[in-house]
């Protein structure tokens, strides 16, 4: 990792506080290019803060992020989000089509509206995630699956560089962890850079080029090999290991 | 024009201009900000009269609007010290502000001519006699202007941001994160709340602005799947309110707009009922359709 100004993103001496207690410290990486990065840690260890800075949702009391060496206000359109699915009210009155629609409406003018080019490109969108079926039916009429599957096809919509996402496979059936799995894979070949908040580490290894091992601050950032040993995952999840055990027989039993 | 007719259409500009708006605030789950904020507005009305030693309508709107946007952006700032709770935050302002303004009026309790029921019930059946006249000739009554401005601005204002108040109400977060400033917007819709509510709380009383800011919309959010059916249901619930409202207080010699108010709870329950019992005969439906096709016959 040397200090390459046009890493896709580049984090420096990132600190986020709730109050006064700090839940990320001091967070300094840049990620590669073109690959899918796990990021990994016990609960309460900062992981979708840490998604939420980057995109700027979090007020930082120190450190910046970087886009391709830019501010992000500048590179916005770069950098596709999917936020964790219980972030939002699934009963408002939109459809699928609708929802997948916005991740246009940062490139539209003030007055503009959606046009047809923009409905086609969400069709299209909902059609790479399985969901074409589902464009009209209302939201709270799908599946936690399915509602994930029209997040991710939102953030296709943006037609980004890098995609951050927060738990997409939180909660959902396997015909969507599949579908996520396939459309990272092709995200992947496309040289796109992709960072995804993740839970079991069952899969982490499976899943992931990179992982990123995080508790408040960084572990350990690097190839999933390298990184991926019974000594760094015992010092992320603060070295009870009974713990760690626990946390996976419950994951393996799921 | 006779009235009867110039309260009638008052009362229908008031419920349809507040239930278009309101229905974002039953959307964003925030419905106890219109309430709020009804009472926010009140040190901005008195401050106002001081100031300009009269009741026209521009310096009221340009009051009620800084202390209703005052009312989101303090409770905002009180949320994210992160020491109160959002309802909290919104409880402390507005008893704060509302009794800042009930303090103003003691003190100037002389020169202030706010009738304390005319501000909670209204007086929309004196509407057709506060005419407005420029250069001595009548043009109807003011309320009825002003109301009619309020509505036509709201409807002006989501036709034209439709797609940033969608978004916004929606998902703020995924608003900011594709570039759209979500807490503009917030203040914007905040902004036309407040001139709704003011504009609307002259001529019908707070009772009245307050059931209509969340009542029609939470009557239409019943009905439909869709926002943009939502919003034109909310206007229909708002009609049919004020025209039922009118004709029961007639009926009833009761309170107009405590009458319409009475009658958009009454619609209200209605819907609810329809709602569920269709719910639950549909779903009834579905497991007989299971039981048939699975080949039982139920006991």
């Amino acid at each position: 990792m040397g200090s390459n100004p046009a890493a896709p993103i580049e984090v420096h001496d990132l600190t986020v506080a709730y109050r006064k207690k700090p839940v990320l410290w001091d967070i300094d990486f840049e990620l590669p290019e073109g690959r899918l990065i796990g990021l990994v840690g016990p609960n309460g260890a900062g992981k979708s803060t840490l998604i939420k800075a980057i995109m700027g949702l979090m007020p930082l009391l120190s450190g910046y992020v970087r886009v391709y060496g830019q501010p992000l206000e500048d590179r916005r359109e770069l950098v596709g989000y999917v936020p964790q699915r219980e972030s939002v009210d699934w009963d408002f009155p939109v459809d699928a089509l609708d929802v997948v629609t916005m991740g246009r409406y940062g490139r539209m003018g003030l007055f503009t509206r959606p046009s047809k080019e923009d409905y086609e490109i969400a069709m299209a969108c909902l059609d790479k995630v399985g969901m074409a079926d589902y464009a009209k039916r209302q939201i709270s009429q799908l599946s936690g699956g399915q509602q994930q599957r029209v997040f991710l096809a939102r953030a296709l919509t943006q037609d980004a560089s890098i995609y951050l996402m927060d738990e997409p496979f939180a909660g959902v059936d396997a015909a969507t962890e599949k579908a996520i799995i396939e459309l990272l894979k092709e995200l992947k070949s496309k040289q796109k850079t992709v960072l995804v908040v993740h839970h079991d580490l069952n899969t982490a290894e499976e899943y992931f080029d990179w992982l990123m091992l995080l508790n408040m601050r960084l572990v350990k950032f690097g190839e999933t090999r390298d990184v991926f040993t019974q000594e760094n995952l015992r010092m992320t999840y603060g070295g009870k290991l009974h713990l760690l055990s626990e946390a996976a027989e419950k994951v393996a039993r799921q | 024009m006779s009235p009867d007719l110039w309260v009638l259409i008052t009362g229908i500009l008031a419920a349809v201009s507040c239930g278009v708006i309101g229905s974002f605030l039953v959307l964003r789950q925030n419905a106890m900000l219109g309430d709020a904020i009804s009472h926010s507005v009140l040190p901005g009305l008195v401050l106002a009269f001081l100031i300009t030693a009269s009741r026209d309508v521009l310096p009221m709107v340009i009051g009620a609007a800084v202390f209703g946007v005052a009312t989101a952006y303090l409770t905002e700032l009180l949320d994210r010290t992160r020491h109160v709770y959002r309802d909290g935050a919104l409880g402390i302002v507005f008893t704060l502000l509302f009794a800042v303004g009930v303090i103003l009026i003691a003190i100037y309790a002389d020169q202030i001519d706010l009738d304390q029921d005319c501000v909670l019930y209204g007086e929309i059946a004196y509407t057709p006699w506060d005419v407005a006249v420029i250069g001595g000739q009548s043009y109807g009554p003011r309320a009825v202007w002003i109301l009619g401005g309020v509505l036509i601005a709201n409807v002006v204002f989501i036709l034209t941001f439709y797609k940033q108040l969608k978004i916004c109400s929606f998902d703020p977060a995924m608003a900011r994160a594709v570039g759209i400033n979500e807490r503009f917007w917030h203040y914007a819709l905040m902004t036309m709340v407040s001139l709704t509510v003011v504009a609307a709380f002259e001529s019908v009383g707070a009772i009245l602005v307050v059931a209509m800011l969340i009542v029609p919309g939470a009557t239409a959010y019943l009905l439909t799947d869709r926002l943009s059916v939502m919003l034109v249901l909310s206007a229909v619930a708002g009609v049919i309110s004020a025209v039922g409202g009118f004709y029961a207080a007639n009926w009833l010699d009761a309170s107009i707009a405590g009458s319409m108010a009475v009658v958009a709870g009454v619609l209200l329950a209605g819907v609810l009922i329809g709602v569920v019992i269709g719910r639950r005969l549909a779903a009834r439906k579905a497991v007989a359709a299971a039981a048939a096709a699975m080949g039982i016959t139920r006991m």
